[in-house]
């Protein structure tokens, strides 16, 4: 049904300061303070005035316009660290605009963007394009992840401090890790120069070869070929010795077993600066999914064993995950509609990245805070961004979520220009009624 | 009896009456293909399409024959020469296909699951995997199970034992399955390169002595391996392969005496199975083929008989 979403146009953020924003009567979640209580949020000129239980419904402003939540969850609007847009290069599957759209139905206030793209945003200017291409078509913020080495070829590192002045937010490689050690290696040192934050696809791709699932009894009955989780777990082992030689922030972008979870541990434990991210399918989902050779559930990262789901629950639940990401990633019908071993990885996940999240907390026993911590708060800290909190002069980026509010998954209806999701004919408690970004609504979704 | 669904995509999912079922009319089968006039005209006015994206001599001409003494019109598309070539996608393939109207399809493909993404997207048509990616090729399991009937009368307490590539082999995946639904015990006997993750998951035996999973044998089933695979990647050498899993005179004498030798061909001798073992009296590797034609008649048959307007 998609006429009860509503999307402002981009061109709204131009115009005159909005109105203050007085939302009351919700439950107010805010990992940064640790405080998950019945209140509001009151907002003047996009940034936070108060928020909490110290907004009542009986102190509203005369010049604000008024929002009753209704009971509903008000939290700061999601950091999505790891999207993958068509544009530039592959506008036929998704536009930042589109992607920004799906990113508002979903409650995420900021995307980042992965480098990836054709050309790769291995260059400031390519940078400065992606941004310039974002403030005239997005409704959310967009911040790009630059390429960490010249061409994503792994061989010669980028431009790290030029791409950081131009707004790289961070440095990664898309969607295969770098091979060579030494690279590798040089490019932690370097960007611990800068602080600059590496997010690193940890697969080794040698060992990967040819699998397309996760290896195991469930690919030997589909005769398809395996793709082991040690693959992971080698490239990842790797990273974090070199991490120890180096000095820069090290975030594993998308973790999806249970050995990965462990290293991490051990990693933190050793004090190193390592965090992880682990993506929403890999946490809701597992290879009994892919049931007679659904594309939609060809993930990269593989979907991995209950155990390893299990396992990443247990890790997000102890905060050994610092971050949840929809690991969007649109794929035409030309990519998808192919026999399994040769469909393109991938689906898109902005617009059910929270609904998802919620099957953790209302069958995982996952906390709110804890949720809303890995969505938004913990990767906006990655990223160096001051959203993420609902704390008094923080930009006012946020959503209100119905927490019990049920749907079911219609691709049709998604907004993002293409329809590979994992979750179709989900049924999926807790939908996003509201997003607002720099104290404007940018989507809301009428329940009439 | 009748037999419960629309296309034969493998084993799995069979239940052991099904599996009869098309065992018994393959054996019906076989005495027509013995007659001096083959000709039957069951399938008169259908159409049977042969799609091989691999190369196959041997099953593309066993289908074309089945189809020819039912009375089907046989047409095989040749891949090399096709659209598939150009870049055509399979689903568009289908396309294409639905507009032709075949009654009944028999493909090959390289991928896992093709042969049931091509059910899904063809309307009134019923699809026969000749076999998918490393996933299954029924009707060889199903010419297997025969040959080995004929001979031995059942296959309810038989062990057989399966030696060689079983990571590669979609052979070996159908009879894994399709033997221990009948009640014969299996037991794998390869390489641990050539074995596929959690395969002691499907209630087989693992050795990884051929003399060892040759004992008491009544059945052993010498798979191929492919050459491309025998230069260190897999195994490091035919002679290294040769002389611990190749099947020569003096390591079957560890099976039953009766023991049947078998091999889906097309077989690399002094590889996997020494000339004398290949030709010798054990041997029904020419069985094999027989049997292949009467199992696809039976097949074509009685999916022909679940089509919309079928003859039933």
């Amino acid at each position: 049904m998609t006429s009860g979403k509503r999307f402002a146009s981009p061109q709204a953020r131009l115009e005159a300061t909005p109105r203050p924003l007085f939302i009351h009567s919700g439950r107010t979640v805010d990992p940064a303070n640790d405080r998950d209580e019945p209140g509001g949020v009151f907002v003047r000129d996009g940034h936070i005035v108060a928020s909490g239980g110290a907004v009542r419904p009986e102190d509203t402003p005369s010049d604000a316009e008024v929002i009753d939540a209704g009971g509903a969850m008000i939290a700061p609007g999601l950091v999505d660290m790891q999207v993958f847009v068509g544009e530039p290069g592959a506008e036929h599957r998704e536009t930042l605009q589109t992607a920004s759209l799906a990113a508002a139905a979903g409650g995420i206030t900021t995307i980042a963007v992965m480098p990836d793209t054709d050309p790769v945003i291995d260059d400031p200017a390519i940078v400065d394009f992606v941004l310039r291409r974002a403030r005239d078509t997005s409704i959310v913020h967009v911040r790009p992840i630059a390429a960490l080495t010249r061409g994503l070829e792994g061989r010669e590192m980028s431009e790290i401090g030029l791409l950081q002045e131009a707004g790289a937010v961070a440095f990664g490689h898309g969607r295969k890790a770098v091979a060579s050690s030494r690279v590798m290696r040089r490019a932690l040192t370097y960007a611990g120069d800068f602080d600059a934050l590496i997010v690193h696809h940890v697969e080794d791709a040698d060992l990967a070869a040819h699998g397309v699932m996760n290896e195991g009894e469930t690919a030997t009955r589909l005769g398809l070929p395996g793709l082991p989780s040690a693959a992971e777990t080698i490239m990842l082992d790797r990273d974090l010795r070199l991490v120890a030689l180096a000095s820069a922030r090290y975030h594993a972008a998308a973790l999806s077993c249970g050995d990965s979870v462990d290293a991490i541990r051990f990693a933190k434990r050793a004090r190193l600066p390592v965090t992880c991210g682990v993506p929403i399918a890999n946490l809701t989902l597992n290879e009994l999914d892919i049931g007679p050779y659904r594309t939609f559930f060809k993930l990269s990262p593989p979907l991995r064993t209950e155990d390893d789901r299990q396992a990443l629950v247990e890790a997000l639940r102890d905060s050994t995950i610092d971050v949840i990401v929809s690991n969007h990633d649109p794929q035409d019908v030309d990519t998808k509609r192919q026999p399994f071993a040769d469909a393109a990885d991938g689906a898109i996940g902005l617009e059910t990245l929270l609904s998802a999240a919620l099957r953790l907390y209302h069958s995982d026993g996952v906390s709110l805070l804890r949720l809303i911590d890995a969505l938004s708060t913990k990767p906006a800290n990655l990223l160096g961004l001051e959203c993420g909190t609902l704390a008094p002069g923080a930009p006012a980026d946020l959503l209100l979520c119905d927490l019990d509010m049920p749907w079911v998954v219609d691709a049709d209806a998604l907004s993002s220009r293409s329809k590979n999701t994992a979750f179709e004919t989900a049924r999926l408690s807790g939908r996003v009624i509201r997003t607002i970004v720099a104290g404007r609504t940018v989507y809301d979704y009428g329940s009439g | 009896m009748t037999f419960p669904h629309r296309h034969l995509l493998g084993i799995d999912g069979l239940s052991p009456q099904d599996i009869g079922l098309l065992l018994d009319r393959a054996e019906q089968a076989i005495a027509i293909s013995r007659q001096p006039n083959k000709k039957r005209d069951t399938l008169r006015g259908r159409t049977l399409i042969n799609m091989f994206f691999e190369t196959s001599t041997r099953t593309q001409s066993s289908f074309e024959i089945a189809g020819k003494r039912l009375g089907a019109d046989v047409m095989n598309m040749s891949v090399a020469s096709s659209a598939v070539s150009k870049g055509e996608t399979l689903i568009d393939t289908a396309i294409t296909l639905n507009a032709m109207r075949p009654d009944l399809l028999v493909v090959r493909h390289q991928a896992a699951g093709a042969a049931s993404l091509l059910a899904q997207k063809l309307q009134d048509c019923a699809v026969i995997n000749a076999g998918d990616g490393a996933h299954e090729h029924p009707t060889q399991a199903l010419l297997d199970a025969l040959t080995v009937r004929q001979r031995k009368g059942s296959l309810q307490g038989l062990i057989v034992t399966i030696c060689g590539d079983i990571l590669h082999s979609r052979v070996a995946r159908s009879n894994i399955i399709l033997l221990s639904a009948m009640g014969a015990r299996v037991r794998l006997v390869a390489p641990s390169t050539l074995l596929p993750a959690a395969v002691d998951r499907f209630g087989v035996e693992i050795y990884r002595d051929l003399l060892d999973g040759l004992k008491d044998a009544d059945v052993v089933m010498m798979l191929r391996l492919q050459r491309e695979r025998m230069n260190g990647g897999f195994v490091p050498s035919v002679r290294e392969f040769f002389r611990y899993y190749g099947l020569d005179v003096d390591k079957l004498s560890h099976a039953k005496p009766d023991a049947l030798v078998m091999h889906p061909g097309p077989m690399n001798r002094g590889v996997e199975i020494d000339s004398a073992v290949a030709d010798g009296a054990q041997s029904v590797i020419r069985d094999q083929v027989e049997m292949g034609v009467a199992v696809r008649m039976a097949a074509l048959e009685t999916l022909a008989e679940t089509l919309p307007t079928g003859t039933a």
